[in-house]
């Protein structure tokens, strides 16, 4: 019975000294003197204001990525007790007292330094030597830019770490595979793989490109098992469904997920409002929700009404009009209708308020019970201040003459009648008798005569002249191709009119409006217009001192001014290791010239080298050249703002080639004693160059210690780099 | 439509007038000869859309499209003839392109599609035809199909720029090709090497070879000065008969008191300007207005100065003459309105981060703000600088930033000309470089313009900067509704050709739905058999022969045809410029083939499960009929979009074309 405690409880443990050292290493290089300089370092300005906005719970749109890299910095900023006041306005600010800087320095440092040990695992599994292991991480450990880069608050050590992580683990379950298929480490590793990727993604859509590489090795690999004759049909159906639902399934959900917390979060409206639709406005906490709680949600005649254009660019603006007329001729000698003018302003404003009236009836409040106005109805629009009707006619408007000018119609006598009959037509309808909804529904206003359709102009410089107070145009669009949103609106403030007297109605329409309703979207809606604006939200094209080209990237030609010291010449620089970048060319210039020659030859049946390390030279290679290729390539057909911290992620890769260029050339090509003697001193040779650049540039990437000007210009290795010398 | 463009370049031609275009200039210049030997004079205006030809004689112009548009049908004929082997689906594949309305709206009229077509079509029969001449190589059938292949690329490169991606599939063909060679251990290598050469003489030399030929003949047939001479660099002027930089001379050395013009490097860059208009309240300063112009105007006239002494003694004729040099400090007077050029701290009115730079003083007493410093890129201190030669750069001497021009348009206010900058970031860039173009110092001695020449290589590389940046240029306008390439597969949105209005004679280019979808539901068809057949294939399934030669139509020809799709769709998707819905119609050739190809298969398969062979064939020949009248059914219906149809438009219910209107934004 106690058959068990026959025999000792052995705990036998296996602990690599390599790995342990060189996280050690790592951690230190990574975070000795982190909260050194405490002032705001470059990127920090951007990132630090949406750390601070996740403390205070409030909603913000960012462009440049998906949430998860934000929240992750904010995650450190929660543990060390930020409360996200702190104004980030101007690089090289000094942090107040409340900003623990260290702890938000903290997370992208430990995922550099953890970078180092990945790397040496990513070689092994990869079955090349511990040496040449031991080589890769060192290489990392050295690399200034990494150092520089993981030490601030700033994504890219974060997005290199999950990149380096979902590589590992999948080499961990493809080694796992052959023998033990379906077992747990081998689950283990493939969801990792997954859970690994969808992180990447999630911190930046850059990370998108090995995860689009991770993807197609798994098919090559699945490709190969389709041909294997041993495997059932039915197995080869569970390998297939488990990598789909690892691969796919798990990381969509993943990174839904990101958004679901993002949004969860954020529950309070912020500066970024204006740029979703009312809806979303609606469902954050102060902002517009205040306004619109309560508010009646069928649309019906006699409503008083705001109505916003739903393209909100360039600018947000509400349909507006007030007493003021067309100039009779404009200052390009063209005439107008002298009409009341009618514009899309873009702020609150009384009036901005019209009322929708049924042109069969004299009354402008709702009877009782309320008469829904719905899809194809015919309505005039009155606006509620000056009391006059919506009209368009056959009169050039005012910055776009070839479009029909929409006024507020004043019967002069000159025989141009009235045209103030307007369809409305419910764009995102569900049927055609859908009713017209506050918020939800998006509006086009089709004018009956003419049929043109009413826009705000919306281009750059729609503005009209002094004489419309720079408000912006509102034109009657006759050749309406498709369904562009400045033709559409969308009732944002509503409320039944219950005044019949134009007095009682102005106090009616100056009074805030009160009732009580509310109107939640869905997680799923939320997502797609968040996920939809963040894709499609440019920022204008901003030159900025340090941009680059990817071309100058290869050869290092630029470099990044991160921080300068107030006083003295300390500052800190993304520049990389130069006798790392150089041989990292060299590598993988050697690699695809040595791959195309053994290929050509291997067609010709020559094999030079056993068939055993043909495998390991092209799978090593499919990871390391794919990886530099998918995460810098791209880069040529960008068109935004690059910078050099961009090539990092490509870097690393680049970088484990190296020692597996080197192992090779030692092992297949070194086939004399003596040449491998020779070829191991030129290894040392040239490792101590690494260390020696790493400890001159050193300064630079720590910012510490400060160097006199003279020292600064001899580190001045190449003209295009821009190191910053103070004036004496 | 786009008439008025090709057709109007076609006139350029038969007057020899220079003019600036983003496509090569081979398919204008068939244009041009076909309206030459057809009798047409050049002298109809090409104004805009809609003008009657009245008396000119532009039939030749259009038949010789229409002609080359018609050829389509037959090569893709053969093309699938080729690959399949299956006379039904090339039959089926012809029948598609005949009856399909945007193919043949797009070849009625003078464009450059139905050309470029023409060449890519022949490109890839002739491809198809060399593959299929494999087993005897270096034949004279051989020969004369792969030289043809070059012939048609560079015919296809010269219409237009897409032509690229054929020249893409062709090489994509051949390495495939030549990879196969290399692994038959029964050729010897120096056998090898001469298929190696042989694709590289006919392949890449002998297109290489007639694309300059073609640039030749275009810079020799147009030498007179005319419309897109401001697109080009002072050098290339030169050498237009009527330009006023054609056979001038003026003095080499640029020296102190010359007046000069100085142009901007940057394609179609201006010329520095200034005039008596001050820039407007709450934009800088309020001194008067710094532009880059185009056009040549007295205004563009400045006046160097030293920027220490005053103009009296300059203007003394016996004073000696004094060469500006590399690296020295120089004042600009403006000629007319006598302010020097000048820049300071104030934001530019529309790049925000670069400084203004404005005109300021009177009669040449300024401030230091006034000084530049004059530096030629390349060159070390104390040369002297050349005229027309020398890339100068612009240097403000208290502020450290370089004088360039932005390229962005001023409003109004500056009369729509060119914002000119000081910009603080010191990249090298065309927009901060200039040259000194006209140069009038009656104290030097004149020399003539001709040392200058560019050679050709030089006109080439020029032309094709221009055409480049003259593409990348073309960007949709904020909010202007494009087309999108997902809006083209599905046939979602057509383009008018002419006429707007309901009395108007209307003609829209809008691919017969039918076939349209069907080609869309073939992609897809296509992709599953694909995969299906290469899964059974790898996993070592005996078939039978039959099969086995269907299962190669479908990857092989099938793979090659699908690849050329891929290769003319996708490649847009990443494109900024502005798309418009005929961009399709190259990749829509290959759909259609495509659609024989699957089609056949399919059929064929499906009437092999049938045991007597009599029902396989009803039920094969049936398949086949059906989709044939189907095509010829919808066209019947579809016809008047290419025909042309008059009457009230499509979305009033009383127009005979309202019941067909089947999708909301179609608008005919």
């Amino acid at each position: 019975m106690l058959g068990f405690l026959k025999n000792p409880v052995v705990v036998t443990a296996e602990i690599n000294m390599n790995l342990v050292a060189l996280t050690v290493m790592g951690l230190i290089s990574r975070l000795w003197g982190l909260s050194y300089p405490r002032a705001v370092v470059f990127d920090e300005v951007y990132y630090g204001q949406f750390v601070s906005l996740y403390m205070k719970r409030i909603f913000f749109v960012d462009d440049s990525g998906p949430p998860f890299g934000h929240m992750l910095l904010a995650l450190g900023g929660y543990l060390g007790g930020f409360d996200g006041n702190f104004l980030w306005n101007r690089i090289g600010a000094e942090y107040s007292m409340n900003v623990p800087v260290r702890s938000l320095r903290l997370l992208p440092a430990l995922a550099g330094a953890l970078c180092v040990p990945l790397a040496y695992q990513i070689l092994v599994e990869l079955q090349f030597s511990h040496c040449a292991a031991l080589g890769a991480a060192l290489l990392i450990l050295l690399e200034n830019s990494l150092i520089t880069q993981s030490r601030f608050m700033l994504l890219e050590s974060i997005l290199i770490f999950f990149i380096l992580l979902a590589v590992l683990s999948y080499l961990k379950f493809y080694n796992l595979q052959r023998h033990s298929s379906f077992s747990g480490s081998w689950w283990f590793w493939l969801l990792l793989t997954g859970v690994a990727c969808s992180c990447a993604v999630g911190v930046k859509y850059m990370g998108l490109f090995t995860y689009m590489l991770l993807l197609a090795i798994a098919g090559l690999h699945f490709w190969h098992m389709i041909g294997d004759q041993n495997l059932s049909n039915v197995s080869l159906m569970c390998h297939f469904l488990a990598r789909g639902l690892a691969l796919v399934i798990i990381p969509v959900a993943m990174y839904l997920s990101f958004f679901y917390v993002h949004l969860t979060l954020l529950y309070r409206s912020g500066p970024h409002d204006q740029i979703m639709t009312s809806a979303f406005q609606a469902s954050l906490e102060g902002g517009l929700a205040r306004i619109t709680q309560g508010q009646p949600l069928e649309v019906a005649y006699g409503s008083q009404i705001t109505l916003r254009n739903v393209l909100g660019k360039p600018m947000q603006c509400w349909l507006h009009s007030h007493t003021n007329t067309y100039p009779i001729r404009y200052e390009n000698g063209r005439g107008s209708s002298h009409q009341q003018q009618v514009t899309c302003y873009p702020f609150k404003d009384v009036n901005n308020w019209w009322i929708v009236k049924d042109p069969g009836m004299q009354q402008l409040v709702v009877s009782n019970p309320p008469r829904p106005v719905r899809h194809g109805h015919i309505v005039q629009l009155v606006h509620g201040i000056t009391t006059r009707y919506l009209n368009t006619h056959d009169v050039a408007a005012p910055l776009s003459p070839h479009s029909q000018e929409v006024s507020c119609y004043i019967d002069y006598n000159i025989s141009m009648p009235a045209q103030n009959l307007w369809r409305v037509e419910i764009v995102n309808r569900e049927s055609d008798t859908d009713v017209w909804k506050t918020i939800l529904s998006e509006v086009r206003f089709v004018h009956v005569n003419t049929s043109a359709v009413l826009k705000a102009s919306g281009f750059i410089g729609a503005s009209l002249p002094e004489w419309g107070y720079r408000q912006l145009e509102v034109v009657g669009e006759k050749l309406s191709k498709g369904y562009h949103q400045s033709m559409l609106w969308n009732v944002e403030e509503h409320r039944y009119g219950k005044s019949q007297e134009q007095k009682e109605r102005e106090v009616e329409l100056h009074s805030p409006t009160q009732m009580d309703i509310s109107k939640n979207l869905s997680f799923m809606a939320k997502f797609t217009e968040l996920q939809w604006k963040i894709l499609t939200l440019k920022n204008e094209d901003t030159e900025h001192k340090y941009s680059s080209s990817a071309l100058d990237w290869i050869t290092m030609d630029t470099n990044i001014a991160y921080w300068l010291h107030p006083t003295s010449g300390a500052q800190i620089h993304l520049l990389g290791n130069v006798v790392i970048w150089a041989s990292a060319n060299v590598a993988a210039l050697v690699y695809i010239c040595l791959s195309l020659w053994y290929l050509v030859r291997r067609r010709r049946k020559i094999y030079d080298i056993p068939e055993g390390a043909w495998q390991l030279w092209v799978s090593a290679g499919g990871i390391c050249v794919g990886g530099w290729a998918v995460n810098y390539l791209p880069f040529f057909l960008m068109e935004k703002t690059l910078f050099l911290y961009h090539y990092l992620p490509a870097l690393t890769f680049q970088i484990l080639l190296i020692p597996i260029v080197l192992q090779h050339l030692g092992d297949h090509l070194c086939r004399s004693l003596l040449l491998k003697s020779m070829f191991s001193a030129l290894i040392v040779a040239w490792f101590s160059s690494v260390y020696l650049v790493y400890c001159t540039f050193s300064p630079v990437t720590y910012g510490e210690p400060s160097l006199s000007v003279t020292e600064l210009k001899d580190l001045r290795w190449k003209d295009s780099w821009n190191i910053l010398i103070r004036k004496q | 439509w786009d008439e008025t463009h090709f057709g109007k370049m076609g006139s350029y031609y038969i007057n020899r007038t220079f003019f600036f275009d983003v496509h090569p200039p081979l398919g204008k210049m068939l244009i041009g000869l076909a309206g030459y030997l057809s009798g047409y004079d050049g002298t109809f205006p090409f104004q805009k859309p809609g003008d009657r030809y009245e008396q000119h004689n532009y039939v030749g112009m259009r038949g010789f499209c229409a002609f080359l548009g018609s050829c389509l049908v037959p090569f893709a004929y053969l093309t699938v003839l080729e690959l399949s082997k299956s006379l039904p689906a090339a039959l089926l594949t012809a029948f598609i392109l005949i009856f399909d309305t945007g193919c043949i709206t797009l070849s009625q009229y003078i464009l450059l599609d139905p050309i470029l077509m023409f060449f890519l079509m022949g490109a890839v029969l002739s491809m198809v035809k060399c593959n299929s001449c494999a087993d005897r190589p270096f034949s004279a059938s051989w020969w004369f199909w792969l030289s043809l292949t070059g012939v048609n690329l560079a015919g296809a490169m010269g219409v237009k720029f897409v032509g690229l991606f054929v020249v893409i599939l062709v090489g994509l063909n051949t390495i495939y090709d030549l990879w196969d060679l290399l692994g038959n251990l029964s050729l010897s290598l120096v056998v090898f090497g001469k298929h190696l050469l042989a694709r590289v003489l006919c392949l890449i030399l002998l297109p290489l070879a007639l694309y300059m030929a073609m640039f030749a003949v275009h810079f020799a047939v147009l030498n007179k000065s005319g419309p897109g001479d401001g697109f080009f660099s002072s050098a290339f002027q030169s050498q237009l008969i009527g330009n006023n930089l054609h056979n001038v001379s003026v003095p080499e050395h640029l020296a102190y008191g010359s007046v000069v013009t100085i142009k901007n490097l940057r394609m179609a860059g201006g010329y520095l300007h200034s005039h008596w208009h001050l820039y407007p309240e709450g934009v800088g300063a309020r001194q008067q207005q710094v532009t880059a112009y185009l056009h040549k105007d007295l205004n563009n006239l400045w006046i160097i100065k030293k920027h220490d002494s005053d103009t009296a003694d300059l203007s003394d004729p016996s004073s000696p003459v004094e060469f500006v040099r590399h690296g020295d400090i120089i004042r600009l007077e403006h000629k007319e309105t006598s302010r020097n050029l000048h820049s300071h701290q104030h934001e530019a009115p529309l790049t925000r981060k670069h400084f203004q730079v404005t005109g300021y003083g009177i009669n040449g007493t300024g401030d230091s703000n006034d000084f530049w410093r004059i530096e030629v890129v390349g060159r070390k201190a104390g040369k002297l600088i050349k005229v027309l030669r020398s890339q100068v750069r612009l240097t403000h001497v208290s502020t450290g930033c370089i004088l360039g021009s932005s390229g962005k348009t001023l409003p109004k206010w500056g009369w729509e000309q060119v914002e000119v900058t000081c910009t603080p970031y010191l990249k090298e860039t065309p927009n901060s470089l200039w040259n000194f173009e006209d140069h009038i110092n009656p104290k030097l001695p004149n020399i003539s313009l001709d040392v200058l020449k560019p050679s050709f290589a030089e006109i080439l590389l020029e032309s094709h900067m221009v055409m480049i940046r003259g593409n990348s240029g073309l960007k949709p306008k904020d909010n202007e509704v494009t087309s999108k390439p997902w809006h083209w597969p599905i046939n979602y949105q057509g383009l008018r050709f002419s006429g707007v209005n309901e009395t108007d004679y209307r003609v829209y280019l809008l691919g017969n739905p039918v076939i349209w979808w069907l080609n869309l539901v073939t992609i897809g068809l296509y992709l599953l058999m694909a995969v299906s057949t290469a899964v059974t294939l790898k996993r070592g399934v005996q078939l039978t022969s039959e099969l086995k030669e269907l299962s190669r139509v479908v990857l092989r020809g099938g793979g090659q045809i699908m690849l050329g799709w891929l290769l003319h769709y996708l490649p847009f998707f990443m494109m900024g410029r502005v798309l418009y819905f005929h961009h399709y119609f190259p990749a829509m050739l290959f759909s259609s083939m495509l659609t024989g190809i699957t089609w056949d298969t399919l059929l064929w398969f499906c009437a092999g499960f049938l045991s007597p062979s009599t029902t396989a064939r009803k039920v094969y020949g049936g398949g086949f009929l059906a989709l044939v009248l189907l095509t010829m059914y919808s066209f019947y219906l579809f016809h008047p979009l290419s025909y042309g149809m008059i009457g009230p438009m499509a979305s009033d219910p009383s127009s005979p074309m309202a019941g067909l209107r089947w999708m909301d934004s179609w608008e005919f």
